[in-house]
């Protein structure tokens, strides 16, 4: 027997069952390895030693059967677009989405005369949480997550949340 | 290393007819050739004993837009004028460089390819193919590459290029 | 009896973990082994040039930022010094020294990033810990010099934004100290490393007049043996004043040209880099660096490409004007785009694994692929 298990004695603890859930799921916000363009750069900084994303739970999974989460970083264009949407397609729920910098947000710098961009990722999947940027700071890009954790937080099993 | 003049004369004394001139401009003048044997002029460029020109640095088309161009409401077309392809090479071995450049005209833009002369030309005749519409004779495997393959509204780098409005049910403007 | 075989076609990309963004590249298989490489881009396709044609020139310098984005400052380097030689004005001194700092310092987060997501690929992911350690702190110089990050938007044609600031010598000193020895404890982890020779030494060999021949640049073409570097070779900027070596691929563990010489040849330029900063910082001279910037940005009627030696190769930017405030058409000559172009005959008659490995050698930017 370890030393922390020696520590206490058989235990229960009660909790509702949308709290168990949500926070087992805001925990370990599995996210699909996936990078656009420049703000991919910043969200591989991200998760690289000086900041961190692991503390947080975040893990790059390779296939988005296994994620929960999808940070779309960077410029979405329109050859793009429909695969961004089949790997959303192909994640299981419940699933969220980070849209990060302006690019993604709205189109960016490229929302006049760029030809070949998709003008904001909401135009073909659904998101939840903006990150503002061009690229947003890691700083930025944590403080979406802690933003996307709170609104899990609240969630219910039984009721479908907006 | 030789000038461009230097160049320009042994190109006249081989190919005569299908160098046309030397344009002087501030920077970088330029020799204006025939597109339809450009492929050949590089190959002599190529294979030279006293030129050598190994590596190409760059290849760009150009919509000149020096035709007739008229405007109805927001749409803007041009006819005639040139749509033209500039060849920037240089000599690893000499330490020269040359500019060409040949024009061909915007209704019916054609180039001979230089793609199996240097194989670095093969993904810029693509890409000028893609986004201008120059359509380079016996390229091996002239297609789009840029944008989707299956893109119809025309060449986006055509100064009289309109957005479509809609690409497989996505809004296409802000 | 004959065993009955067929070709397989094998997508890979353009959501792949080891493609370094979004490229797809399809390959022909017989059973394990790669007859043809057919890369596909264009998903990252931005029109840099379509906003080119619509933007005033120093409004196109943060566009040059997002082409390259592991390697802004140099962009923006290039860009300039095209407009400038197109309007025919000289940068005071400092300025170019200001410029030769940040061109080098970025060349070394660039390559850090190459180095650290190549060991990841390979499937060492302490390496990628360490370069982005180290990259950070290149990071905060040139945070603590024009506020950002990642894209600048700082060598502005004719001058910079913004002067140095008071600490930036000091600090860039004190990274160059700290940086030495982080290169040797690279070696240590990765260049020496069993397993990483074994993946990289002989794998992708690239013959140097095919390397010419298909326009390579950069650390892929000394990576081959060639001393090839736009520094020396067609020199600009103040570069001619440093004493720097240009490092080449010598198959010290395989055969010239392949993966592991490229490879090297990056590690050994950061330690030059190093040399370069250092003696940039000793002479870098006093002056503005505001003054010369002019007033309206109008190039007379004319024609220039100009080339620099990006981290990855050879940036060229062939920029036409027609006499007015922007420019009429602006064509790059991104190093990844060519450089990618050879991947097919890099990967022939090799297993699928390797793929991954040739790939991370050639260090590509799909933002600069794309454009
Ligand atoms: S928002 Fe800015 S940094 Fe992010 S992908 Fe777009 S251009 Fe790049």
């Amino acid at each position: 027997m370890s030393y922390l298990d020696a520590q206490f004695d058989d235990n229960i603890i009660i909790a509702k069952v949308d709290d168990l859930f949500n926070w087992a799921r805001l925990s370990s916000l599995w996210q699909v390895g996936f990078g656009l363009a420049c703000c991919a750069i910043e969200m591989m900084a991200t998760s690289a030693s000086h900041y961190d994303f692991d503390r947080f739970g975040v893990i790059p999974r390779p296939s988005p059967r296994q994620s929960d989460i999808i940070i779309i970083s960077g410029t979405v264009t329109l050859k793009m677009a429909l695969r961004v949407k089949r790997l959303y397609e192909q994640m299981p729920d419940p699933k969220y989405v980070i849209s990060m910098g302006s690019c993604s947000n709205c189109g960016g710098p490229y929302w006049e005369h760029g030809y070949h961009v998709l003008k904001g990722v909401d135009r073909v999947v659904p998101v939840d949480v903006y990150v503002p940027g061009c690229p947003p700071r890691p700083e930025a890009l944590l403080e979406g997550l802690m933003k996307l954790q709170e609104k899990v937080r609240n969630e219910s099993v039984v009721k479908k949340s907006a | 290393m030789k000038s461009a003049e230097e160049i320009f004369n042994i190109l006249k004394e081989n190919f005569n007819d299908n160098i046309k001139e030397l344009v002087k401009q501030p920077v970088d003048p330029y020799i204006l050739c025939d597109p339809l044997k450009i492929n050949e002029i590089s190959l002599f460029l190529l294979s030279n004993e006293g030129l050598l020109f190994d590596n190409l640095m760059n290849l760009s088309g150009v919509d000149d837009a020096n035709g007739m161009s008229t405007t109805t409401g927001s749409i803007t077309t041009i006819e005639g004028g040139t749509l033209s392809v500039y060849y920037h090479m240089e000599s690893t071995k000499f330490r020269h460089k040359v500019v060409l450049r040949v024009s061909t005209p915007r209704e019916k833009p054609e180039a001979s390819s230089v793609a199996l002369v240097w194989r670095s030309a093969d993904w810029h005749e693509r890409e000028a193919f893609d986004l201008l519409g120059i359509n380079f004779l016996n390229h091996p495997d002239l297609r789009r590459i840029l944008m989707p393959y299956d893109w119809e509204a025309g060449y986006p780098l055509r100064k009289d290029y309109a957005n479509p409005e809609f690409y497989h049910g996505m809004k296409v403007p802000y | 009896m004959a065993i009955k075989t067929e070709e397989m076609v094998l997508n890979m990309g353009p959501q792949h973990p080891s493609t370094h963004g979004v490229l797809r590249l399809e390959l022909i298989l017989e059973g394990e082994i790669i007859q043809k490489v057919t890369p596909h881009i264009g998903y990252l396709h931005r029109c840099f040039e379509k906003h080119c044609e619509a933007m005033t020139y120093p409004q196109i310098i943060p566009y040059t930022d997002r082409m390259d984005y592991l390697a802004a400052m140099y962009n923006e380097f290039g860009y300039v010094i095209g407009v400038e030689k197109l309007l025919g004005i000289q940068v005071p001194e400092r300025v170019e020294y200001i410029r030769v700092i940040m061109g080098e310092l970025q060349r070394i987060a660039s390559h850090l990033v190459a180095i650290g997501t190549y060991g990841a690929d390979i499937g060492a992911m302490t390496p990628f810990l360490f370069a982005f350690r180290d990259r950070e702190v290149i990071l905060n110089l040139f945070e603590i010099t024009c506020g950002a990050r990642m894209l600048y938007n700082y060598i502005w044609v004719g001058g910079l934004s913004h002067d140095l600031h008071p600490d930036f010598v000091r600090l860039t000193r004190e990274f160059i100290t700290y940086f030495r020895p982080k290169i040797v404890e690279m070696n240590e982890l990765l260049t020496t490393n069993r397993i990483f020779i074994e993946r990289t030494a002989n794998v992708g060999i690239l013959p140097l007049e095919t390397a010419i021949n298909f326009g390579i640049t950069g650390p892929m073409l000394r990576g081959s043996g060639f001393k090839w570097d736009l520094r020396k070779d067609d020199t600009y900027s103040v570069y001619n004043r440093f004493d720097f070596n240009i490092p080449i691929g010598e198959g010290k563990v395989g055969t010239v040209g392949d993966c592991w010489d490229r490879y090297y040849v990056r590690i050994l330029e950061m330690g030059e880099s190093l040399r370069l900063i250092e003696q940039a910082l000793d002479q870098l001279p006093e002056g503005n660096v505001t003054s010369a910037i002019p007033k309206r940005i109008k190039p007379p009627v004319g024609s220039v490409y100009t080339r620099v030696e990006n981290p990855r190769g050879e940036l060229g930017y062939f920029i036409i004007s027609n006499g007015t405030t922007s420019p009429f058409r602006v064509k790059v000559r991104g190093p990844s785009f060519v450089n990618l172009g050879i991947m097919d005959v890099l990967c022939k008659n090799h297993m699928v694994a390797d793929v991954i490995a040739i790939l991370g050698s050639v260090d590509i930017v799909l933002g600069e692929v794309d454009r």
